[in-house]
This record gives structure tokens, sequence and C-alpha cells, in this order.
């Protein structure tokens, strides 16, 4: 490989080469100006040292695979890429914004920032996940937070695309991450389980939370495994203003077992956003870790256990996707309720990993003043919420399975596209009323919520019978008679 | 320019005609046949007709192993049902068909591209790519970038270093692949008219040489009619009956 020398001024491929910002042992960054690209753009050229060091390379290789792919808010734009043959190069947005790097020396943050932060990178990880690449590196010197709020994720050189070959596979001789926050599965080298990514989020809470890292900093592969048998400090007994709830969210992300952490990070994103509702388990009370003994029992049973590449996972999202379900408690729909609950059930019996969001639109009347009790003095707002505990009881589901939401909106349409969005919601089941000439006119929620919803949507009617269907025609052919 | 790639088509109509129209709704605008144009399949005479008449519009055609013993009436080496098979269609083509196949080349080369049937080291002995070995002596035989091949039945995609082992992918779905340009490729096409990967579907590839991307397609055709042609010109049964299961 003859690689020509870059300096500021130079001209490479019509990138003028500007400042340096960034020389790690990976790679260096330079700011870089194009004629006709007006956004600040950077250069980042791969540290290729005289021992022609693979790892490197491959990273590289990886990053200028799986970048080009990439869209979105959540990941830098993507311009250029220089061939190997020539000289390698990235060329990618510059993120202006604040990295998460430095949040950590204010750590512990305030509860009410660590879940607002956690939602942010959960959400990043859901868009990526979607676009079925998983980071595998995910730490804070990885995770900028724009301007706008969003946050994205950055060096994709570990990553994995779920549908293109895996470069990386065969520098396999160590386990491929950053220590402190590698899963262990990928310790097991295997770089194929998108909860991987929720492991090294939970590591990354936990040192917001707490100011420590929750297996330390490991300096030998060995020491690495550590965390396969002891369990890390519950993070309450480190920082007693940490609500148990949020050592519940952690705690899960930091299952050695992946079947036993969130299956997905929108459902982290989900239980980040609403703390209120997260299911509480011993995890939440926890203030010890587990014994010497627990953990050396831990250590024995794993003797043996194999790791290397796997076939990597179906997408998640197929398998434990969020349903919300948008349960209309008025009295002229309750003819469909035992309706949409059967088409509750038959999701159920699909997908074992299945979480339902029941959701009821409280509507606000726009010419009055919010109201809080009704005529009885009952708070209308409470009341719902027990009236669609109601409803939902019959499908007998348990706590970590089912939650409930009452939104207070005047449009009852936007307010279920709004939550199925900030939820990235999967399905939407919603009841719609039998057609009328009159609703056709006007237009409906459920059709509303069917063209914006930004996902599917199955609109659920009761059966209509025979003597439904002539009774309806009887009337339109009434009202096409009628003058 | 986007070029198909159909290898061991295998005198199978329905297969080739269905890969043919999926190839022209994503606007391939070149053909490669990688040989085993004839063999197995009751349609021999339809394939051949159709590959010339596309060679004529400016594809590529090499010669397999089939068509080689098929356009010679020499069988050795072939088990019984093969042997059956390659007889009959002996038979059914007619002199000029069986020098077209007798004269097809035995690889071409293209740009940064090998296209041979079976693997690019020693192509008159017809060896097969079934693992990291195999696929190294033929990706270090040829400086080429990127070698197509078939013969195997199995898609398979091998990447090499130039100082390492190759890797091999097993293609998941039709996401189109960059060949990156650090490295050695070897694309492994599964089969048009004989799929052999517990998937009935028919193989090949589509190669973008503008964006340098690969991307692995299977496509559905009817069966039914293939096999009761089989049946009807009484070749071996167990023809018919593993296209249905792909093995």
């Amino acid at each position: 490989m003859t690689h020509q020398r870059l300096q500021t001024g130079s001209i490479l491929d019509g990138f003028t080469i500007g400042e340096k910002i960034h020389s790690g042992g990976m790679a260096t960054l330079w700011r870089v100006t194009k004629p006709g690209v007006d956004v600040p753009i950077v250069m980042k050229v791969p540290t290729i040292l005289d021992g022609d060091d693979a790892t490197i390379i491959v990273g590289f290789e990886m990053e200028m695979m799986i970048l080009p792919r990439l869209s979105g808010v959540h990941v830098p734009k993507y311009y250029a890429v220089g061939d190997f043959a020539r000289q390698p190069y990235l060329v990618m947005e510059y993120i202006q914004g604040q990295s998460l790097f430095s949040f950590i020396d204010r750590a512990p943050l305030p509860p009410d920032e660590i879940v607002a932060l956690g939602a942010k990178v959960a959400t990043a990880l859901v868009d990526l996940h979607r676009q079925n690449v998983l980071h595998l590196d995910i730490k804070p010197s990885n995770i900028m937070l724009r301007e706008s709020g969003e946050a994205a994720l950055i060096d994709f050189g570990l990553s994995r695309h779920l549908f293109l070959p895996d470069l990386l596979e065969e520098e396999f001789r160590v386990p491929m991450g950053t220590g402190p926050y590698i899963a262990p599965e990928q310790i097991f080298k295997n770089r194929s389980d998108p909860r991987s990514d929720i492991y090294s989020l939970g590591v990354l809470l936990y040192y917001l939370a707490t100011n420590v890292r929750p297996f330390g900093v490991p300096q030998a592969q060995s020491s690495l495994k550590n965390r396969l048998w002891r369990d890390p400090v519950p993070p309450r007994r480190l920082n007693p203003e940490i609500p148990p709830a949020l050592q519940e969210v952690i705690l899960r992300c930091l299952e050695v077992d992946p079947e036993q952490r969130y299956a997905t990070p929108a459902q982290l994103a989900f239980d980040l956003a609403n703390m209120s509702q997260v299911p509480l388990t011993e995890r939440a009370t926890r203030m010890e870790r587990n014994s010497y003994f627990d953990a050396w029992k831990r250590w024995f049973a794993s003797l043996g256990a194999q790791g290397g590449p796997q076939q990597p996972r179906a997408t998640q999202n197929n398998l434990a996707p969020i349903i919300m379900v948008a349960v209309d408690l008025s009295v002229e729909m309750e003819p469909l309720w035992e309706e949409l609950r059967a088409n509750v059930k038959r999701v159920l019996a699909t997908m074992p990993g299945v979480r339902i969001a029941c959701v009821n639109v409280l509507k606000l009347n726009r010419l009055t003043i919010n109201y809080a009790l009704d005529e009885s003095g009952r708070n209308v707002h409470v009341q719902r919420l027990v009236e669609l505990k109601e409803w939902a009881r019959p499908l007998g589901l348990s706590q970590e399975r089912i939650t409930f939401h009452v939104i207070e909106h005047m449009d009852p349409a936007v307010a279920l596209v709004d939550y199925a969005k900030m939820n990235h919601v999967d399905q939407v089941l919603i009841g719609a009323r039998a057609s009328s000439t009159l609703r056709r006119f006007l237009g409906s929620t459920s059709s509303q919520v069917v063209a914006e919803a930004p996902c599917t949507v199955t609109v659920v009617r009761a059966p209509i019978t025979s003597g439904a269907v002539e009774m309806a025609a009887d009337a339109e052919t009434a009202r096409a008679d009628s003058p | 320019m986007r070029i198909a790639f159909l290898s061991d088509i295998h005198g199978n109509r329905e297969a080739l005609d269905a890969c043919l129209a999926h190839a022209e709704r994503r606007k391939a605008d070149r053909l490669v046949f990688l040989g085993d144009l004839v063999g197995y399949g009751a349609d021999p005479v339809y394939v051949v007709d159709k590959v010339r008449e596309a060679m004529a519009k400016g594809a590529l055609s090499i010669l397999g192993n089939h068509d080689e013993a098929a356009a010679r009436g020499v069988t050795t080496g072939m088990n019984d049902y093969a042997r059956a098979a390659l007889e009959w269609t002996f038979r059914e083509l007619d002199a000029d068909s069986r020098r077209f196949l007798a004269d097809l080349p035995m690889k071409i080369e293209e740009d940064d591209r090998i296209y041979v049937h079976s693997e690019a080291s020693a192509p008159l002995s017809w060896a097969y790519i079934t693992d990291v070995a195999t696929a190294e002596r033929s990706l270090r035989s040829t400086n080429h970038r990127i070698t197509f091949c078939g013969h195997v039945h199995k898609p398979q995609l091998y990447h090499m270093q130039p100082q390492r082992p190759p890797l091999l992918f097993v293609p998941q779905g039709s996401t189109p692949i960059p060949l990156m340009a650090s490295r050695k490729w070897l694309a492994v096409q599964g089969a048009v008219g004989q799929p052999r990967d517990h998937n009935p579907l028919a193989a090949y590839t589509i190669y973008d040489t503008d964006t340098n991307e690969l991307s692995f397609q299977r496509v559905s055709y009817d069966i039914d009619a293939t096999a009761q042609k089989i049946h009807a010109a009484n070749l071996p049964q167990i023809l018919a009956a593993r296209l249905f299961i792909g093995r």
C-alpha cells in the first residue's frame, strides 16, 4: 500500500484538508471542505503502522462497509470513501454537540438526567438495530449528543451488519470490545447478539449513576470474565439517590444471560420513558452482590462453555415487539371490546416476547378549562386508568408484559400517533366504529391513525352479521331515496 | 453494468425462465452463464437454444462438466443417475447443439473478474469448492479480484486478505454485499436448475460493476411442471423428487 502524506492544505479527491482534530492509535481525523458541501465534515484516516496491524485495517474496512449503508439522525451522515489501494479514508458529517464522555466528569448525575440520557441512547440503538447493524462498542466516547438533542453513535469499527460478511471474524484471537463495557457473550466471541449493545448501555448507565464502573477496568483478558460470575455492587448501595426503578433497569441490562436482559432497545427505551410503570423485581431492592460462594458455583458451572461465531439472531423486533392497543372506553364502543381483546390474545399466542401498551386518550375540550374532576367529584384521569386496567384484566397478563397510559389531549388521533412514535411501537391495534356515511365524510380517529402512524396498524371491527349488512344497505337506500 | 450470473441450469426450463424474468425486472443488462446448461433436466434443447439466443445479444457462457459430457457422450466418473440423464441428453441434442457445447470456453477473464465453472486453480479437473481450504486454493491461483463459479449447487461467498486464510459467508437474503477492494472474493453461485442447499428456490446472483455490490437472489418457479417432464422423459425419479426439497 502506498499512501500520500496528508497535511493541512493538501487536496485529496476534491476534499481540501483542514485542521487535524484528533490523532489516535486507530485513526486520525481531519476537518475537510469540499465545494458544494456546506455542512462541517471530517475525514477519518486509519493509522497504518509499519507492522501493518490487521485489526486496525479490518476495523476500518468494516466501517467503510457499514457507514455508507446507514442513515438517519442517530449516525454521522456519510459522504465519501477512499479506496484501500490508494488512500483509505471515510468522509462523514462532523457532529456538532457534546460527547457523552464529558458527562462522566459530573457523575453521579441526578437520576432524571440519567434516565433521559439512557432513553436517548436507547432510541439511537433502536434506529441502528432496525437497520440490521449492531454497534458492539457502546461507550461514552462513541456517543455524541447533537445540539438538537438526539444521541448519535459514532465509530463503527467493531460493528456488525447482520446480513453482510463479518470481516472481523478472522481477528478472533482476542475478544473485541472495550474492557469495561464489553458484554459477556462478546468475551466468548459472539458478535451477533443485539442484546450486547443493551449490556454496554447498562454499564454506561451504572457508571453515570455511581461514578464507578461496575466491573472496573480489566487489565487482562482473564479478568474480563469476572463479570460472568460476580454481579456488580447494586448501584443503590453506592448512591442511595437512585430510585429502585432505575436500579431495576440498570441491573436488568447487566444480566449475564442475554435472555434475562431487555429483548430489544425499544423495550429498554419504553421503560426509561415510563419509569413509574417499570415492573420491580428483586433487582430493584437488592443491596448486596452475590456471595463469593455463589460466584464460585457460577464459575464452576461455566467450565467448558463454548464460544465462537454464531449465526445472527433474527431481527429482534419480530420476536419481541411493542404492541400498542388503543382502547376507546366510551359506551358505544363496548361491543368492540371483546373483539379487541381477542386480537390481542392472537398476538400474545404467537409472540411470547411481546409487550402490550394499553392507551386511552382523555379528550380535552378546547373551550373549557382542563377539568380534573367529573360531576360526581371523581378524579377523571384515575377513573380512566382503573377502567383501562379493568378492560385488560381478562387478558391475564403479568405486570412485566402490560402497561397502562391515559393521555390527555384535544385530538385523540394525534395523541395516539405521537405515542406510537415516541415509544417505538411496532404495531397498533385500534377499534373502528361501524362505518357510516357521516364518519366517512368527516374522517375517523382510526383512519387518521392508519394514515399517520409510523408502523403497522390493525383496525379491529366487530364482526358484521348479515342482518346488519342488510340494515345498513336499507339505510343507505333510504338515504339515497330521500330528496 | 449489472451482470446476472446463472450457473447449473441443468435443463430446467421453468427455473431458467423464472430467473431471467426476475433478473430483467431488476435491470440486469448482461448475462453470464457459468456452465452446466444441461444434464439432469428434461429441457436441454430449450435451454441451449435460449442461451445461444442470449449470446447472440452479448451474453457470455462457459463450459461445465455436464456440458462436456453431453457434447461428447463421455460420462466417466459420473454417478448412475447423472449418467442416465446425460446419455438421454446426448440423444436429445442435435449435432449442432453438441458442437456449440463442446466449443464453450473453460474460463473467461473480464476486467478484475474471472468466470469459471468449478474453480480457478485447475478448471479441467472439475474440483468442488466445499470449504475454506478448497476456496483458498482457487483464490491463490488467480490474480483476479473476484472469481465467479458454480458447480457445487450451494451459494457461498469467500473473502480473503492477502496474508490470511479466506473466510466463508453464507448469504442471508438478498442484501447487496459490497465486495471491498482490499480483499479477494470467490462468489460460488447456487444452482438455477437444481439447488442443493435445502432451499428449493432457483438461485442466481446480480453483480453491479458500478457500485461493486453482489446480491444473491432466490426465485420461485413451477417445480411441479419441471418434475412432470422429468417423469415423462423416463429420467431417474430422484432427479424430480430432489427439486422439491432442494437437495
